[in-house]
């Protein structure tokens, strides 16, 4: 397969990349140190803690391993609760196919592929704007950014944690802001808004079907049927919702 | 101690491990699946196009699930905030500022006012 050509990493690419993933910086460093401190709490050292946020890496997923871990959950029973959970990380995969096709360095972005980056990295407003190497740069940058990120607060949350004063309640909502600032900047760069409205509306109905916990994997295969009727009916011609104005 | 003094720690790295296993086979899989020399099929392009759009709005609305009308905040500073970032983004065109702006008026909402 043919690579994109090399390109080194410009302090400009690390600028670009830092400054899109602040937002992620902010989430992950307030919940990696809520991650730590919990596992610090429930007896589990730092290289616990920090093994699973380096290996792992799958926010929601360490949270609900802490449960697993220390209910004594059975194999199986762990298995089928991550699959659950990280079902959604299939959609991001085949989303990103395409983008990735060419990507250097790309089993450590297939590996750091999390909710915060596949949000920053799918989205072509920002990233049909580059040159190829630089859009390299920009995913593997972005990627490793937010791996660094996590794992620092990871490793601040079991270290420093209890020494924290300032009330960080509420900080957390950076993470939803990030989601609902790139949906709106999407809605506004897209003429159709089909495929944005059918997720809010496919999420929101089985949302209100299944409950809190257990919504996501009907929601995503509601999604997945939606498009693929959408699609039929439109034929090939109009591929719809992708189109830039 | 570890709360799991009942566990050994081989029986954690397992249970670690397979983790592991699960969350990256499902990164994984689409790539090996759809990667490779051949063209990516005209179907997976198509969901590559339009996903992203269908997941941000999924995404968001899992980000808000938690939120009940009927709890004792009524859902209030989640709906106030959420408008602050949508009506900057709007406006300015700035994600930074949409979330910095959204993220404070969330916390001072929920820490002083509500």
């Amino acid at each position: 397969m043919k690579r994109n050509p090399k390109a080194k990493i410009t302090k400009n690419d690390l600028k670009r990349a830092f400054i899109k993933t602040i937002p992620v910086l902010t989430g992950y460093l307030v919940l990696g140190i809520g991650y730590g401190i919990i596992m610090q709490v429930k007896g589990f050292g730092i290289l616990w803690a920090l093994g699973l946020s380096l290996f792992l890496f799958a926010g929601s997923m360490q949270f609900v391993a802490i449960g697993l871990l220390t209910g004594g959950a059975s194999l199986l029973t762990t298995a089928l609760t991550t699959l659950a959970v990280n079902a959604r990380h299939l959609f991001y995969g085949i989303s990103m196919v395409d983008k990735y096709k060419k990507a250097r360095r790309k089993p450590f972005l297939i590996f750091a592929l999390t909710d915060e980056t596949y949000a920053l990295v799918s989205n072509s407003v920002d990233t049909d704007k580059m040159e190829e190497g630089e859009r390299d740069n920009y995913f593997f940058l972005v990627s490793f950014f937010d791996w660094i990120y996590w794992s620092a607060g990871t490793a601040i949350g079991c270290l420093a944690g209890s020494v924290l004063h300032f009330n960080t309640a509420g900080i957390d909502f950076a993470l939803t802001a990030l989601f609902v600032s790139i949906f709106v900047e999407q809605w506004i760069e897209t003429r159709d808004h089909t495929a944005a409205v059918t997720g809010v509306l496919a999420s929101v109905l089985m949302l209100l079907i299944f409950g809190a916990d257990n919504f996501l994997i009907p929601a995503m295969i509601l999604i997945a049927v939606a498009l693929t009727v959408m699609r039929k009916k439109k034929g090939i011609t109009n591929e719809g919702g992708g189109e830039s104005e | 101690m570890k709360e799991v003094a009942k566990v050994s720690n081989t029986y954690l790295i397992i249970m670690i491990l397979i983790m592991i296993a699960v969350t990256q086979a499902l990164r994984f899989i689409p790539f090996l699946v759809f990667g490779g020399n051949r063209e990516t099929p005209k179907y997976v392009e198509y969901l590559g196009k339009v996903l992203p759009y269908a997941i941000m709005g999924m995404l968001v609305v899992f980000c808000l699930k938690g939120v009940s009308p009927t709890g004792p905040t009524h859902g209030i500073p989640e709906l106030i905030s959420v408008a602050v970032v949508a009506a900057l983004q709007v406006w300015k065109r700035n994600t930074l500022i949409s979330i910095l702006c959204g993220t404070v008026c969330y916390m001072v909402l929920i820490q002083f006012v509500f």
